[in-house]
């Protein structure tokens, strides 16, 4: 065990000498995130980092809910977060979108207000309508954002909606109100659900914490990056394994008295190290360059271990398929790429067509992706079970799968 | 003195090509044993199984006692391997590169400080010790490539052809240092093609040519078996094509055997004062110009030329 961590801590030495390797595992990763944030505006002076989302509205309800969550977006709790601008006509609103004038257009349909509340005289709701979000593709983010707040809307009226309906009905049963004061009650309580006293929490569905916090999309940018260019640094880690062969270096080992396991395990260990040093500095980095808060820090800790151990996986799986180093630097760069584009790194999946977002789940960035934006949302580490063992079961798999190609292939015989 | 190796009938099979066709040697404790053969002789495969690295196809080795194909790390412990190509990490000074070796072989603390150090010494590199190996000259990487195979004291020191393309100066320093750690009780197991290292330094030859073992003995034992042949080094202009001169020297009574090389033909003769006129004289008709004509006594070169017909060369 001993000589597989002095083997690891060589690789990790190592690593960090070669200057052409650490353009890419740190300097590459930063730039881009900086890039990033100075094309989506996150480095113009919003001490939030996003800000003023341009948003345009057509309501076409004729009756209180559309005007309601007009005023939500307009509320002093999204103030800062989204400029609403009221059109009526939906085209001109679309318009306004294609001319990457807003980021968003939200369209109220007519019937809105009535398939949420009962008509005047009835006690069940209409037939019901969908909201329309017309999102700007190259604001994603943004989308992102204009997209969870009416998520959260939609939630809190269905839950005023279904509870309203239970009381408004036994309110009736008991003889307390009339049939024609049951709109009115209904619309209150669903009014006080949209107005909940607690703040409107953006981009907080899939997080259901607490401790939710606005969302800055560099932590979307940042371990977005990060990701993919941990896609690089494993599949280079996997390449040394080759080019120590090539250069001697790895006969030499295995004619010491080291066994081929403690070899492997120890290149294995030296990646390993090495992607964990890589998504630290950068996290650490862009903590102190950015402020940017990536959540609690157990939770990150964990998230990037789990990370990496998913990303090894592949690193190794292309290196056992790989004849000389120089293909798994072209098929580990393709990877980084590819995976980048379906892990989300470069769009936000929730943008992706279905079957995108089924084929990013064999990506360690998704899964990554998914955790990372989660703990920046104000996550804990309880709510990070699933893509952790997702990225610890794909890393089993592939740690297997590259075992079983290395073994048929002689790889560690010299 | 007893055998620190055994090697029976050792063959090792590439697929169809065989590398090493069962040959048998044993190497005693304390002395400089040479393989000399051309390139592609089998002497680097017969070393890589010996160092465990490849297993053998069929025979068997045996270093002090121990199996190398069933008792690996044992061996492991007892060899030192000098492998043909550096085998370093460029990146790590010299200083780091010995303290991983040494870490690989088990040394660890101030017995791995103070053996560092020592080898420093030795390899004449103490000064230079915390640069990045990458800035050395092709002699100084070769020095730590040695460096790393006596970090663990072997008892037996594999060293294969550890002079390919080095400078004569550094080459010299190399030639020394295998003798002083012969003097100093290690055993070494020297591959090389060049004839001159193998009789400088050997106490025992073994010449190996497409994976046999053609001859096998002291360079007195061996240099008896050409008789009292000796050779002729015929030099002619860079000119000349040495072809037709070899081919019709092959006719003359007093010529044994004629082989080319670099712009040169040599011949091995019965008596060379007696041979030299008539081949002077062929040369002559031929029209081809001699500049310098060599006379050896009998040596490797000429028994190898002797034993196969060829000349050992590159």
């Amino acid at each position: 065990m001993k000589k597989l961590f002095l083997i690891g801590l060589k690789d990790l030495k190592l690593a960090f000498r070669d200057r052409a390797a650490l353009t890419f595992t740190l300097l590459a990763p930063f730039l881009l995130t900086l890039g990033l944030g100075f094309v989506t505006g996150q480095f113009g002076g919003s001490e939030n980092g996003i800000g003023n989302i341009p948003v345009v509205i057509v309501n076409q309800d004729e009756g209180e809910l559309g005007q309601t969550l007009i005023e939500v977006l307009r509320s002093e709790d999204l103030s800062e977060l989204v400029s609403v601008t009221v059109l009526d006509d939906p085209a001109a609103a679309r318009r306004q979108v294609d001319d990457d004038l807003a980021a968003a257009a939200i369209l109220i349909p007519a019937g809105f207000s009535q398939s949420v509340i009962p008509a005047e005289g009835q006690t069940a709701a209409g037939e019901p309508v969908a909201l329309i979000l017309y999102g700007n593709p190259t604001r994603p983010t943004s989308v992102g954002v204009v997209k969870a707040i009416l998520e959260e809307f939609i939630a809190r009226l269905e839950v005023g909606r279904v509870g309203g309906t239970v009381v408004v009905t036994q309110l009736l049963t008991a003889g307390l109100i009339q049939p024609a004061q049951a709109q009115a009650y209904a619309l209150a309580m669903g009014q006080a659900a949209a107005f909940d006293e607690q703040p409107v929490i953006v981009l907080a569905t899939n997080v259901a914490s607490e401790a939710a916090t606005d969302f800055n999309p560099l932590a979307y940018i940042a371990p977005g990056t990060a990701l993919m260019f941990l896609m690089f640094t494993v599949s280079n880690g996997g390449r040394t394994l080759l080019t120590e062969r090539n250069q001697g270096t790895l006969p030499r080992l295995l004619v010491s008295p080291t066994t081929s396991a403690q070899v492997l395990g120890g290149k294995i260990f030296g990646t390993y190290l090495t992607g964990v040093a890589q998504m630290l500095i950068l996290i650490l980095t862009s903590t102190l360059l950015f402020r940017l808060e990536w959540g609690d820090p157990l939770g990150v800790l964990v998230l990037v271990l789990a990370a990496v151990f998913g990303a090894c996986g592949w690193g190794l799986v292309i290196t056992a398929l790989a004849k000389r180093p120089g293909q798994v630097s072209i098929v580990g760069s393709a990877l980084m790429l590819i995976f980048g584009l379906l892990g989300g790194s470069f769009v936000d999946l929730s943008f992706m067509p279905p079957w995108v977002q089924a084929i990013s789940k064999i990506t360690p960035n998704a899964w990554g992706l998914d955790g990372f934006t989660t703990l920046a949302l104000g996550g804990g580490i309880g709510l990070l079970l699933k893509p952790i063992l997702a990225l610890l079961a794909m890393g089993g798999v592939l740690f297997t799968v590259s075992l079983m190609l290395f073994s048929r292939r002689g790889m560690m015989t010299g | 003195m007893s055998a620190i190796l055994e090697v029976k009938d050792l063959v090792k099979k590439y697929g169809d090509f065989t590398a090493v066709k069962g040959i048998s040697f044993a190497v005693e404790e304390g002395e400089i044993f040479s393989l000399l053969g051309p390139n592609g002789a089998g002497k680097t495969t017969t070393l890589s199984v010996l160092s465990t690295l490849y297993a053998a196809t069929s025979g068997e080795a045996i270093i002090a006692g121990h199996s190398v194909t069933r008792e690996p790390m044992a061996v492991r412990q007892i060899i030192g391997v000098v492998p043909q190509e550096l085998a370093l990490y460029e990146d790590l000074s010299a200083r780091e590169n010995l303290v991983f070796w040494g870490q690989m072989y088990g040394l660890s603390g101030q017995a791995l400080s103070k053996r560092v150090d020592e080898v420093l010494e030795q390899i004449g590199l103490r000064d230079r010790a915390k640069e990045r190996v990458k800035t050395y000259s092709g002699g100084m990487k070769r020095r730590v490539n040695i460096g790393i195979g006596l970090l663990h004291k072997p008892r037996l020191l594999f060293m294969d052809e550890p002079t390919v393309g080095i400078d004569p100066q550094s080459r010299r320093a190399i030639l020394d240092s295998v003798k002083e750690l012969n003097r100093l009780g290690m055993t070494v197991l020297y591959t090389t093609h060049y004839m001159e290292e193998a009789q400088e330094l050997s106490d025992r030859v073994g010449i190996i040519d497409h994976g046999e073992l053609i001859a096998l003995g002291t360079q007195k034992e061996l240099t008896r078996q050409v008789g009292e042949m000796e050779s002729l080094i015929l030099h002619i202009d860079e000119s000349e094509d040495p072809q037709p001169l070899a081919e019709a020297l092959r006719g003359l009574k007093e010529v044994r055997q004629a082989d080319i090389g670099d712009h040169a033909v040599t011949l091995i003769v019965p008596e060379a004062e007696e041979a030299l006129a008539p081949i002077v004289t062929r040369a002559n008709e031929l029209g081809v110009k001699i500049r310098s004509v060599d006379i050896r006594e009998p040596n490797l070169e000429a028994l190898f030329l002797h034993l196969t017909g060829r000349a050992l060369r590159d």
